[in-house]
Parts: structure tokens; C-alpha cells; sequence
């Protein structure tokens, strides 16, 4: 599904934010990207949304190079990828609702399809009683619920979460990642980078640490091995 | 593009001129002013034109002959034979001394024979047959006078050079004073449009960036924008446009009840005409300045 072969970006400051890393994932995997603060997990994020481009090596998505892929390609690549952030960058003049169906209208889904998919979506999240709401009016684990559907109504083939509990609480937490993990299940491949040791010990997932641009453990079933 | 894109992002260029009212409104105010002065120096320069064009049927110049040819009509149908063959000439109208009497008598009597009855036997103006000349186009007056004076046999030629040299020269330099205000009017109104949409732009970054992860076309993410500059261009058109029917109307009107001593000189053009050209100049006009106002912006801060 993901195959990464010697990939690395320096930024133009000349930081060397991942050096030289191979890895595959599988289709319906759930991985979990640790390690230090500025040891590359974001930029590597952003590289699989070809938000930016590698400074040398290839990615292949679903059998696509995406680093040869052209511009006009991007916004069709994009719409296979779910993303969630630690802030949950919803729309905060929105409501609950509007902001979910602000992905399908992106894609310019047909209304019938936006009336269906969004409830159903946002029941599977279970906020399904407050498609109302505006942003400011919900607690942060519910904003990411929101942010989860968001990703998810159009039914991306991959789900990136960056952080997703980094401003959540211990119980909160946990509910979003047993969300993440129903995705999973029922067949998303899902990508998180996380700092919740707990989490990532007790869920018995593939980890992959990194470290200064490095990758320097990918364990199957594996806990939160290195170093803070 | 499906209806429903198209209304979402509709409503979404309406949302962005509410959002920032302050730079709408600028931007609107700025097209409305170059759009009111093209419509207020568009009807000036039209009527002034319909006058000028009133004035080349109705100025003429009479030519006079000499005392011994004015009793010697086909000497003097051959003088005008020759200037007919002129192609600034229009028509030539012979007035003969009787008919110069008569027209005389009927003004400076006012119908109160009588006291005419002395000159009966003996026309005073006597050797006053004349020719009207009427010119194509009133421009060439002066030149045309010129020529007449070189002919032999005239004695007299009468025109009124100050007004056609005013009529022609006004016209002309309200053309181009208009042409250049009209112009600076329309580079800063899309200057204006493309600071409104970069701020537009600025203040929905975040929900550009959204859009772009999810997978917005380039399209889709640009197309609120333009629709904002061109509802802007439109607001900006249709105000003007409404302002200058009503006050065109009220002034036609108004002249017709207190102007009528101007009347036959001041003819103005009907509303509906003036109108019929001005709406879809205008709105073109709008529409084209909110088009490429946006795009412009779009391009300089919408890049990837
Ligand atoms: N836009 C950027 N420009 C320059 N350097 C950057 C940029 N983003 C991140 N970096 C650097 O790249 C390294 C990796 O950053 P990042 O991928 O954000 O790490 P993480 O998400 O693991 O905290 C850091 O040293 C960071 O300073
Ligand atoms: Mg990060």
C-alpha cells in the first residue's frame, strides 16, 4: 500500500528532518509513529500527503509514485487520504454538520449523497446529536470526533493522524483511539503519530520509533521502546 | 460542474463580501464612481454629440454677391454650380431677394403689413439674393470659408465661426478628459478588487489549506473568489446604473418644463436610449473589473 525507498528531505534551512528511510506498510495496517519531538514524524506525514516533496528517494502509494506524480494529480491522490491534526482544524464558523460536509462539497458530491453520508458519518463517530453545534461549544475530544468524520466521509483508503490526542485527555484519549481502531477494522489502513506511551503499550500495534530522521525500531505488537 | 458546486460556491463569494464589509465596500464604492462617470461623461458626450450633429443640418453659410451679379441670376447659379461640386457641400438653398424681403418683412414687421406697404415698389434689399450652404460636417467650416473668400464675384460671406469651433472642440475635450479619468477610475477600482480579495484570501487561509488536504481542485478553492470580485464588479455597476437613470429622467424632464426657450438648440436624448447602450457597457465594464481584479489576486497569493 505505502512503499518508502530511501527517502530523505532537508529543508531549504538546511535542516535534515528524514534521512535516508525505507519502510512498507501493508493495506489495512494500523501503525504507530513515535518518538522525540523534531525527530521527523510530521514531516514524514506531510510527505505521504505530498505536501511536500522528498529531497531524494520514492514513495509509492497504491502502486503510484507520488513523487512523480504531476500538480493537476494532487487534489484526486489527496481525496484517497483521510488527515486528522492535534489541533482538529475544523472550520469554527461552521457547524458540526457543515463542517463534515465541507469534504464531500470539496469533492463536489451530489446533495443526495451529503444528505446520507454525513448523519451516517457522524453517528459512527457518535456525535450523531450534535450536528448543530458549533465548534467553541463542544470539548476537545469531541472537536476531533468531528475531525475524524471529516476525514472519513469520503471514504479515504489511508487515514494520517498526527498527534490526534496531543490536546486530549487520558479518557478522551482512549476514546479516540478505539475510533481509530474501529476504522481500522473495518478496513482503513491507519497511520498515527503519537507521544501516549500508555496508548501505544497497551494497544499491541506495529511501532515505528524514530529518531533524528532516522527509523531505529519497527516492531510488530510493539510497546513504546525508546527514550523520551 | 455540478448545480449544487456551483450554488455552494455562490454562496460562498457572497459570504466572503459580507465577511469583510469594510474592503466590499471600498471596492464597491470605487466602481461605483468610475462607473457613475462613465455614465455621467457617456450621456454628456452622446447629447453633446446629437447637438453637434442638430447644429451640422442647421448652420449654414450664406454667401452674398456682388452688387452687378445680384440682379444676374445665371451668373450667379453658375458660381453656385461650381461651389456645389465641393464634397464637403451637403445641399445649397437659393434665396432670392423677394423671398429675403418677405421672410424680412414677416420678422421685423410682425405681420403688421401696413407699415411695409412704403417699401412695395422698391425691395430694399434688393441685391440681397443669396445661397445657403449647408456643410457635411461642421468641422470643416473654416477651411470651406476660406475657399468661398478666394472666389470672385462674393461679396459677403456670414457664419457663425465661434460656435461651431466651440461644439467641435468642447466634444473633443470632453472626450478625452473622460477617456482618461474613466481609465485612472478603472486601474485603481481593480487595484482596489485585488487588495478586497487578497484580504478575502488572508482571512480564509486556514480553510484553504483545509480544502487543499482534502483534495479541493485549484478550481474549486479559487472559485469563491472570483465569483466575490465579479458580484462586486456587479453591485458596483448596478448602483451607478440606477443612480444616472434616475437623475437622466429627472433632468430630460425638467428641461422639457423649464428649458423650453433652449428647446430647439437643447434636444435630449431619450433616457431609454442613453440606457440601451450605458447597462450593458456598465455591467461589462463591472463584470470585467471584478473578473480580473480577482484573478490577479488569486494569482499573486493562491499560488500552488
Ligand atoms: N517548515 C520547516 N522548515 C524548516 N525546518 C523544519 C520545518 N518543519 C520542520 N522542520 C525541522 O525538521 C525537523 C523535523 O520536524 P518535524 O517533522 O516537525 O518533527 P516532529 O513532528 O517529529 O516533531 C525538526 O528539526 C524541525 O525543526
Ligand atoms: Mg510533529
Amino acid at each position: 500500500m505505502i512503499t518508502l525507498e530511501d527517502v530523505s528531505k532537508t529543508y531549504e534551512t538546511g535542516s535534515r528532518a528524514i534521512r535516508d528511510i525505507s519502510l512498507h506498510i501493508r493495506q489495512g495496517e494500523f501503525v504507530f509513529i513515535v518518538g522525540n519531538s523534531g525527530s521527523g514524524k510530521s514531516t514524514l506525514i506531510k510527505l505521504l500527503l505530498k505536501e511536500l516533496e522528498p529531497s531524494s528517494g520514492s514513495i509509492v502509494v497504491d502502486g503510484l509514485d507520488i513523487t512523480k506524480m504531476k500538480r493537476k494529480k494532487i487534489p484526486m491522490y489527496r481525496r484517497n487520504i483521510g488527515v486528522v491534526f492535534q489541533d482538529f482544524r475544523l472550520l469554527k464558523d461552521r457547524s458540526v454538520y457543515e463542517n463534515v460536509a465541507f469534504a464531500q462539497r470539496v469533492v463536489a458530491a451530489p446533495s443526495r449523497q451529503i444528505r446520507r453520508r454525513v448523519p451516517e458519518i457522524l453517528n459512527m463517530v457518535g456525535l450523531a446529536g450534535k450536528y448543530k453545534s458549533y465548534p467553541r461549544q463542544l470539548s476537545g475530544g469531541e472537536q476531533q470526533r468531528v475531525a475524524i468524520a471529516r476525514a472519513l466521509v469520503n471514504q479515504p483508503a489511508i487515514l494520517l493522524a498526527d498527534e490526534p490526542t496531543g490536546n486530549l485527555d487520558p479518557e478522551n484519549s482512549w476514546e479516540i483511539m478505539k475510533l481509530l481502531e474501529e476504522i481500522n477494522r473495518q478496513g482503513t489502513t491507519v497511520i498515527v503519530v503519537t507521544h501516549n506511551r500508555e496508548i501505544v503499550d497497551q494497544m499491541q500495534k506495529r511501532v515505528i520509533a524514530m529518531k533524528s530522521g532516522k527509523i531505529v525500531s519497527d516492531e510488530e505488537k510493539g510497546g513504546y521502546t525508546h527514550e523520551d | 460542474m455540478r448545480i449544487s458546486t456551483f450554488f455552494y460556491c455562490l454562496r460562498q463569494g457572497f459570504q466572503n463580501i459580507t465577511r469583510n464589509k469594510l474592503f466590499s465596500l471600498a471596492s464597491i464604492g470605487t466602481i461605483c464612481a468610475s462607473i457613475f462617470l462613465l455614465g455621467l461623461f457617456y450621456s454628456i458626450i452622446v447629447n453633446f454629440s446629437h447637438i453637434v450633429k442638430e447644429a451640422e443640418t442647421t448652420v449654414g453659410i450664406t454667401i452674398f454677391f456682388d452688387e452687378d451679379i445680384s440682379y444676374d441670376e445665371a451668373k450667379m447659379e453658375e458660381i453656385a454650380g461650381e461651389i456645389s461640386q465641393r464634397p464637403e457641400v451637403e445641399k445649397m438653398v437659393f434665396i432670392s431677394a423677394d423671398e429675403a424681403w418677405n421672410y424680412f418683412k414677416d420678422e421685423y414687421f410682425d405681420g403688421r403689413t401696413e407699415l411695409a406697404e412704403g417699401f412695395a415698389q422698391d425691395n430694399p434689399l434688393a441685391a440681397s439674393a443669396s445661397y445657403e450652404i449647408y456643410l457635411n460636417h461642421v468641422e470643416d467650416q473654416t477651411e470651406f470659408v476660406r475657399y468661398l473668400e478666394e472666389i470672385p464675384g462674393i461679396r459677403k460671406i456670414n457664419y457663425s465661426e465661434i460656435a461651431v469651433r466651440g461644439l467641435t472642440s468642447v466634444n473633443k475635450i470632453i472626450s478625452y478628459v473622460s477617456v482618461a479619468i474613466v481609465a485612472v477610475l478603472i486601474f485603481v477600482a481593480v487595484f482596489l478588487i485585488t487588495n478586497t480579495i487578497g484580504l478575502s484570501i488572508s482571512v480564509r487561509r486556514e480553510e484553504i489549506q483545509i480544502m487543499r488536504l482534502i483534495g479541493a481542485t485549484k478550481f474549486f478553492v479559487r472559485q469563491p473568489f472570483i465569483v466575490e470580485g465579479i458580484l462586486i464588479g456587479l453591485i458596483g455597476a448596478a448602483i451607478p446604473l440606477a443612480v444616472i437613470y434616475y437623475i437622466y429622467e429627472n433632468l430630460v424632464r425638467y428641461a422639457a418644463d423649464r428649458l423650453q426657450l433652449l428647446s430647439g438648440l437643447f434636444v435630449f436624448l431619450p433616457v431609454g436610449q442613453i440606457m440601451a447602450v450605458l447597462i450593458p457597457m456598465a455591467l461589462g465594464l463591472g463584470v470585467g473589473i471584478g473578473f480580473f481584479g480577482s484573478v490577479f489576486s488569486v494569482r499573486k497569493h493562491l499560488k500552488a
